[in-house]
């Protein structure tokens, strides 16, 4: 295999046809600047959080209070944003189903890095209540790397508070490193994921 | 409303009659003559509405149960029509021309217990599940929690307990008193 073909992805799951529609380039890491540029831009990252609103489980309801003036979450700058695009954080709002998961996964490829990722409720960590269920996935870290859990069920809009906070303490210290650990570990992130989506139809990754 | 019980029992041959509640009447009768009866009802005796089609899982008589609920709008009565069919060949004839949307009832039905309504429009169109190469979800016979563990990750340190014990253990820690 030459060093070219290594760069490219094999997108099995597409027809032949429409294999050159979509683009077959891996993912690649982020290399940190200088220390103090590095430190500049983790800061302003953790100034504009902008997460997706895509509202995933039950979790999603408790993140409406949180624009309302009570909670008023434009103060630590988080806004929502209507496309992956756009944002940087992506809520995971409680339990997902193997359609939702698919969903998920397109949605968090198609966000531009740094991206980060908050997993809401009991359901994201360990399944809560649908443990047992035939069609929720157990944990999502499995799937795509997790940043900061929040846990209850469902945790009130103050836990997600925190748990924003949480996060932006990890963004000034360079922690929040989910992005290139999905690089990194892409094989073991797509295994997972096509072990549960079984007719896998999509890119490899979604551009 | 027992003269509509009457008049219903002159004409089909119903198995099986259960009065539950004022308005809430359960009759019983073979899966052959379900369309008939249900067009009967419809369209002579005014129940115009199907609140839902459904189905039960009955694994020991090894059969399906299946359910539809209709109302008529005008006595505001409800008729529940029950029919058994064999788990091992589980087809009925469809409803979607009475009403339009028994064709999703029937779609769900499908995915979910592997029934078959012959001629029911989009009735082998994934619903709900996407993916599902098991048997159908709902019946039974499939082994949900076997199933999770071997498919999703548990993670591990899960822990239950007898509600019971538990409780008498945190209030009442030195013994039962």
């Amino acid at each position: 295999m030459s060093d070219k073909e290594k760069d490219r992805l094999e997108n099995k799951g597409l027809s032949l046809d429409e294999r050159p529609l979509f683009c077959d380039k891996r993912p690649k890491s982020y290399k940190p600047l200088n220390k103090y540029w590095e430190k500049f831009l983790n800061w302003a990252r953790a100034n504009s959080l902008w997460l997706l609103a895509y509202g995933t489980g039950c979790g999603a309801i408790e993140l409406r209070p949180l624009m309302t003036s009570r909670f008023d979450m434009y103060r630590w700058g988080i806004a929502p944003r209507p496309t992956p695009r756009q944002a940087g954080v992506f809520i995971i709002g409680g339990y997902l189903s193997i359609k939702t998961l698919k969903r998920v996964i397109r949605s968090y490829e198609q966000m531009q890095g740094p991206k980060f990722v908050i997993g809401l409720g009991s359901c994201t960590i360990n399944g809560g209540m649908y443990w047992d269920s035939y069609n929720t996935i157990n944990r999502l870290d499995h799937y795509i790397p997790v940043d900061v859990y929040v846990t209850g069920c469902m945790p009130r809009p103050e836990a997600i508070i925190a748990g924003f906070n949480k996060l932006k303490e990890l963004i000034k210290q360079g922690k929040a490193d989910g992005d290139n650990e999905y690089v990194k570990n892409l094989e073991w992130y797509k295994k997972n994921q096509k072990q549960i989506i079984k007719d896998w139809d999509m890119p490899d990754y979604n551009w | 409303m027992l003269k509509l019980i009457k008049r219903l029992q002159e004409k089909f041959n119903i198995e099986e009659v259960q009065q539950q509640k004022n308005n809430l009447t359960f009759v019983t009768l073979a899966a052959k003559d379900l369309v008939n009866f249900i067009t009967y009802l419809k369209n002579i005796e005014d129940f115009t509405h199907l609140s839902f089609l459904t189905a039960v899982d009955r694994i020991e008589q090894d059969k399906f149960q299946l359910t539809y609920m209709l109302h008529n709008h005008k006595t505001n009565y409800n008729l529940a029509v029950k029919a058994f069919i064999e788990r091992a060949n589980p087809v009925v004839e469809s409803i979607h021309h009475l009403w339009q949307q028994a064709a999703t009832y029937q779609r769900e039905l499908h995915e979910m217990f592997g029934i078959d309504f012959p001629g029911s429009p989009r009735l082998k169109e994934d619903f709900i599940l996407e993916d599902w190469h098991d048997i159908p979800p709902m019946r039974r016979d499939f082994k949900t929690k076997e199933y999770s563990e071997k498919t999703y990750f548990p993670r591990p340190g899960r822990k239950t307990h007898d509600p019971e014990e538990y409780m008498k253990e945190k209030l009442y820690p030195e013994g039962d008193e």
